[in-house]
């Protein structure tokens, strides 16, 4: 069932000074609730991505905290007002700890 | 004879099959939230700060088929600019099993204040969406949402 996760990013790689991009991400993840029962009636432990971030130069620029009511595999989109060129680093934190990440390079010219 | 008879019996099982069902479905699981409770959330993040009504746009479909999947976009108007900017954004529904679904960070650097992502509803409900703006005003929306199959549980 569990099958590392893998996310899916789409955002530009060139932009103009002052263009407005739009960011949209998703990520494959079970979003397990903690709500759920299995067969034998016992509770399925939660288990859950809590945190998302987006940095550009490690600069954080967007941050979304997920709670259960986030459907499996969650999508996030937003935006991002290009200044300069760098790169995005996108984080997914799990309630386990272990943090997923995506790299994008941005030319703005 | 023999036809019959496994007719019968395979109508009889389900007809047991459906009342186990149904049992299921009204047997109470678990507890929802209430609108009491997401007060009493957003009283922990505001206190009794006044909320003005305006300038958040909550984009929720007014019925969703499929409460495991319910689409939701928040827009809030802001010049976005390092000195007049949405700090944050919270979302809270009255009919889950708890009030809270997502709260945003916004900086200047987003240069408009929205996002979208996908929700789990466990039954008709309010949404409830909240803005913090950088001088401190607090705005809020509400918007209903039809559910017809809920997303909760098994």
């Amino acid at each position: 069932m569990s099958v590392k996760p893998t996310p899916r990013v789409r955002v530009p790689t060139q932009a103009k000074p002052g263009e407005l991009l739009e960011i949209k991400t998703l990520i494959s993840h079970e979003m397990e609730s903690g709500q759920r029962k299995d067969a034998s009636g016992k509770i399925v432990p939660r288990k859950i991505i809590n945190t998302f971030t987006a940095q550009f130069n490690g600069k954080t620029v967007f941050e979304a905290d997920w709670n259960p009511a986030i459907s499996a595999n969650p999508y996030q989109s937003f935006f991002y007002k290009a200044s300069e060129s760098g790169e995005f680093a996108f984080l997914w934190k799990d309630d386990d700890g272990s943090v997923y990440e995506s790299k994008h390079k941005l030319t703005v010219a | 004879m023999v036809l019959m008879k496994t007719e019968t019996s395979r109508r009889e099982a389900l007809a047991l099959a459906g009342i186990a069902g149904l049992v299921a479905l009204l047997a109470p699981r678990m507890s929802f939230a209430d609108a009491a409770m997401v007060d009493a959330e957003i009283k922990k993040l505001y206190g009794d700060k006044k909320f003005e009504s305006g300038k958040v746009k909550l984009d929720v479909p007014e019925i969703a088929e499929n409460g495991l999947v319910v689409p939701i976009t928040i827009d809030v108007e802001s010049p976005m600019t390092d000195a007049d900017y949405v700090k944050a954004v919270h979302v809270f529904a009255d009919g889950n099993p708890a009030p809270g679904i997502v709260s945003y960070k916004f900086t200047p650097a987003c240069g408009k204040a929205s996002a979208s992502t996908r929700m789990r509803l466990a039954q008709t409900q309010n949404i409830i969406c909240i803005a913090e703006m950088s001088d401190g005003k607090l705005y809020s929306t509400k918007s209903s949402v039809k559910v017809t199959i809920g997303g909760c549980g098994g």
